[in-house]
């Protein structure tokens, strides 16, 4: 055991709306959460996808938007002084003898909590793969989604692909210490900062960076290192000799190591029942569009009504022994004290 | 009306459209590997199709969003369109697409 564990209630897994509810609910029993996303910021997919699209079917709230509605329910749940871990990913959960969880995270910390409650929605952001067959053997050794460590690029011959910040950028940080770089968008448009933009022609113009028109189509190399990054253009293929490739194309979502924590799933979906949102191990519960019940609709407002019962069963595995009466914040002085209204 | 699905096996299906639905919704309700994540929120490009080039000039023109999403599949072609923005209707009965490797599960 070592002496960093972050001992706890409940470990809310993800940030998004139902997430973010989830600690309004439970903090109404007196429970305290910790909250772990693998997004740096709070949303899910409402501030990763859609922050600025108005949604419309968010009770009283004729129309919101994502980055609105993230807003609004941090507002709602600070009181509660909820721990937001963000940039991690929850790595494994294991149930302990004393029956508390042991969960561990990719930045190698331990959580143990009584409590845990999945509202991972479409699973975990991860950097989207380019369709380009076999490009898994060369992940992590020659192909990288992201930088880690510059000096991994240092002297290499680099193709960067993508039109967006994250390609400019590091296109702009990478060219002074690689050997080569070239830059690979499928247009001559990018939606990124117009000065990054600019001075990456700069760069071209100078000669201290290709810029090719282009999609990757293949690549070549072996034991995962790259040789020779084949692209598709309107000339025809073209060879680009290559020992780094970094694809810039977002992120989607996927299940992650959740599929290993030993819960029955469904089609990808964590199955619960309706009275809890309980899965198949007690004191794990799945709320939000990562569940599966009979009739679940993936709404927002379906979320927020699971972690309300959610909670109901949390506080009894937390607290066993206290009796717990059902109060309305409208009426309860001491859940008004809780929220800080009185 | 009837659309026309190429999967990213080269399987053909004939699908039941329905007048306003949009051809994402057409082909991920019939079960086709279709990841579509945003929900058709014109927002995420996983529900990318190539439409047949006798059809592509009836469909509609691409936004600058839809443009712009296509910049993160990797294999787009001339043809290409995100689904969620095909909305059926009467002149889109017989449309023939394709479904892109990017738009997979």
């Amino acid at each position: 055991m070592s002496g960093n564990e972050i001992v706890t209630d409940v470990v809310v897994i993800g940030a998004g709306p139902v997430g973010l509810f989830s600690v309004f609910e439970l903090g109404l029993l007196d429970l305290k959460c910790h909250v772990i996303d693998i997004l740096d910021r709070p949303g899910g997919q409402c501030a990763e996808l859609y922050p600025e699209k108005p949604i419309y079917d968010i009770p009283a709230f004729p129309v919101v938007t994502g980055q609105e509605l993230t807003d609004n329910l941090l507002q709602q749940i600070a009181p509660f002084n909820a721990e937001f871990h963000y940039s991690r990913m929850v790595t494994s959960v294991t149930k302990q003898e004393d029956g508390t969880f042991r969960l561990t995270t990719d930045a190698d910390e331990v959580f143990v909590a009584k409590v845990v409650v999945i509202a991972a929605g479409g699973g975990s952001f991860m950097p989207k793969r380019p369709p380009v067959e076999g490009i898994e053997a060369y992940e992590n050794t020659s192909v990288f989604y992201a930088v880690r460590k510059m000096e991994d690029f240092r002297d290499q011959d680099v193709v960067i692909v993508g039109g967006g910040d994250s390609a400019l950028d590091w296109t702009l940080n990478l060219q002074p210490i690689v050997r080569s770089l070239t830059l690979v968008h499928r247009r001559d448009a990018f939606k990124a900062a117009p000065a990054s933009v600019n001075r990456m022609k700069e760069l071209v113009m100078e000669g201290k960076i290709n810029f090719l028109l282009g999609q990757v189509s293949r690549l070549e190399g072996a034991d995962g290192q790259i040789n020779h990054v084949h692209l598709a253009t309107d000339a025809g293929d073209l060879s680009v000799p290559a020992t780094r490739l970094l694809p810039f194309f977002g992120l989607t979502m996927k299940l992650g190591p959740v599929a290993d924590w030993g819960l029955e799933l469904n089609d990808n979906l964590i199955t619960v029942d309706t009275e809890k949102f309980e899965t198949s191990v007690p004191g794990v519960f799945a709320i939000g569009d990562i569940n599966h019940y009979p009739g679940k609709l993936k709404l927002i407002l379906s979320g927020f009504h699971e972690a309300a019962l959610m909670a109901q069963a949390a506080k009894k595995i937390v607290s066993p022994d206290e009796r717990v009466i059902f109060q309305y914040t409208t009426s309860s002085t001491k859940l008004q004290k809780k929220l800080g209204v009185v | 009306m009837k659309i026309h699905v190429t999967d990213q096996a080269g399987v053909e299906h004939e699908l039941e459209g329905l007048e306003g639905w949009r051809v994402m919704e057409v082909i991920r309700d019939w079960g086709l590997n279709i990841k579509a994540e945003c929900g058709g929120a014109c927002s995420c490009a996983t529900c990318h199709v190539y439409v047949d080039p006798d059809w592509f000039g009836k469909v509609g023109t691409r936004s600058d969003e839809e443009e712009d999403l296509l910049d993160t599949v990797g294999d787009v072609k001339a043809t290409s369109r995100l689904s969620c923005q095909i909305l059926m209707s009467e002149e889109l009965d017989g449309l023939k697409v394709t479904l892109a490797a990017s738009a997979a599960q």
